[in-house]
């Protein structure tokens, strides 16, 4: 999966737009409540702030390798990707139809730092409803896969969002997390996390310490074409029944078995020292193949 | 209000509840039978350990005693802010949590859940918001984040925001708010067994007929636009 840098086109600088338009079959999508039926927020415009049509985020159907796929994509250029009321209800509303309709899958493309605080009390039970249509999507047979490589990452929120997913596809730029390292920093202090030690909060929230860990699935190059590829032969070979209580026991016993191992650990550097990798400080440097194969040969 | 107190109240006939690292387990008797407590105390802010406990023992509960109710007490600051929970994706043993409240839903246990204290942000969603019903306790204080903060983040003027917080229960922190936008379904004055026995009542309706809130939300005024989005999504033209 190398590609030269002048045939990439990054994930992290796509609009959502551009994003959908790269991950599906060319010309497959058909957007549902476009902003020429939509209106802006109005909570937003009693604050006197600008709204956007599609209130940050696209949602619709079109293919995915001849697939029928519904796909929400979060803009994070608008807000922050933040869930505000109509935000939130374009997304549910897409999870809930998935469930009647059963699409080959939902992508959900999350840029997102969670609540829109201008909108928090819509935002925080918007996030709520969103995690319910996840669960009732899956319980329907709709594999739901969460993408994450923008430049809002996937926090607060949709950070839990995006971990009740099916999968999760990651790039090395993605970040993923509950408590921005800002939010950390500022009630914690600066020795707690520093968010301005752009390494260490990769190393602590980034692509590659979530790939290694076995927080996500799949991780791919900040690339479109490496999104669609990866999300085209995860679903291909995706096979879960719908979670029961078997799958649920057997996470609860490999999530104590993590906390007790690596709980008072506060680096990746010593997580991943810990996970058996001979020159941690290494694994910052390593292309994304290199860090796959790397992953495969720790032992488990 | 002691957390005692509030079981008395709640569970008159008896009750017998372990508290541990600010994690509530146990079991209580109502006019509907047994059922299993579980929560939050001291204003907890959650993290993986405590995610873990509440997980395990709805787990517990979902294998020994099928179809036994589940009474979420919530208190909490929200989630533990540290690097080294972050470090272990907190936000995936949150999500662990739901998905085994959610799976409990779907082995036909009704849930509610009561706000005894505080309700924040992620703490209140990995379990509180996840149950069939929520209720809240009249002193109790429901928010995503204070007004002075919130002015700090958004860098709107505190005094603005006030001013609207009085008229928008959009983002104004309380549980009134919460009402109104769909998220809670009514405030009790106090810890009472009859509200329980009512509520319990109500829940396995609710259980049945699935996420209701946004129709709340529209019917109590407070979110009027959220019912109708996603109406919309699901008659525009045909993906099928």
């Amino acid at each position: 999966m190398s590609l030269s840098l002048a045939s990439r086109h990054s994930w992290f600088e796509a609009t959502a737009r551009a994003r959908i338009a790269g991950l599906l079959d060319a010309g497959s999508f058909t957007e549902w409540l476009p902003p020429a039926v939509s209106q802006p927020s109005p909570h937003l415009a009693q604050l006197d702030l600008p709204g956007a049509f599609d209130d940050g985020v696209v949602v619709g159907y079109g293919q995915l390798a001849q697939k029928l796929i519904f796909v929400i994509a979060q803009e994070g250029q608008f807000m922050g990707g933040a869930v505000g009321e109509i935000h939130g209800a374009k997304i549910v509303g897409t999870l809930r139809r998935a469930a009647e309709e059963k699409p080959a899958a939902v992508l959900f493309l999350i840029d997102s730092g969670g609540v829109r605080l201008h909108e928090a009390n819509a935002g925080l039970i918007a996030i709520s409803e969103i995690m319910r249509a996840v669960l009732d999507a899956r319980a329907a047979g709709v594999p739901v896969v969460a993408l994450i490589g923008g430049s809002c990452g996937a926090f607060g929120g949709m950070g839990i969002v995006a971990k009740l997913c099916s999968a999760i596809v990651i790039s090395e730029e993605g970040r993923l997390a509950l408590s921005g390292p800002e939010v950390i920093e500022t009630v914690m202090g600066v020795e707690e996390f520093d968010s301005k030690d752009r390494a260490l909060v990769w190393r602590v929230t980034g692509g590659k310490h979530r790939y290694l860990m076995g927080d996500c699935a799949v991780l791919v190059e900040d690339d479109v074409a490496a999104f669609r590829s990866g999300a085209a032969d995860f679903l291909a070979a995706w096979d879960e029944p719908v979670p029961g209580i078997a799958t649920l026991r057997a996470r609860q016993r490999g999530l104590e078995a993590r906390l007790a191992a690596y709980g008072a650990l506060c680096d990746g550097l010593d997580v991943w020292a810990a996970l058996g990798v001979a020159q941690p400080e290494s694994v910052p440097l390593l292309d994304r193949d290199s860090l796959v194969a790397l992953k495969e040969g720790l032992p488990t | 209000m002691s957390l005692n107190d509030i079981l008395d109240r709640l569970f008159p006939a008896g009750h017998t509840v372990n508290v541990a690292n600010s994690v509530i387990t146990g079991h209580a008797q109502t006019v509907q039978g047994t059922v299993a407590v579980l929560g939050t105390t001291d204003a907890a802010a959650i993290d993986h350990a405590m995610a873990l406990a509440l997980a395990d023992f709805v787990l517990d509960t979902v294998e020994q005693h099928p179809g036994r109710p589940l009474v979420f007490l919530v208190d909490t600051s929200g989630q533990a802010l540290s690097r080294s929970q972050e470090l272990l994706c907190l936000n995936g043993s949150l999500a662990h949590l739901a998905s085994c409240v959610d799976l409990a839903r779907r082995q036909g246990h009704p849930s509610i859940a009561l706000v005894t204290a505080n309700a924040v942000s992620g703490g209140f969603l990995s379990f509180g918001l996840m149950a069939d019903q929520a209720y809240a306790l009249a002193d109790a204080q429901v928010r995503v984040m204070d007004l002075r903060a919130m002015a700090r983040v958004t860098k709107i003027a505190h005094e603005r925001l006030v001013e609207l917080a009085s008229t928008s229960p959009i983002f104004a922190p309380g549980a009134d708010s919460y009402v109104r936008m769909g998220g809670i379904v009514a405030i009790w004055a106090g810890p009472s067994a009859e509200l329980l026995a009512s509520a319990l009542a109500d829940a396995a309706t609710a259980r049945a007929a699935g996420d209701r809130r946004q129709a709340d939300g529209l019917t109590r005024g407070g979110r009027l636009l959220a019912a109708g989005i996603a109406q919309g999504i699901r008659n525009s033209a045909a993906g099928a």
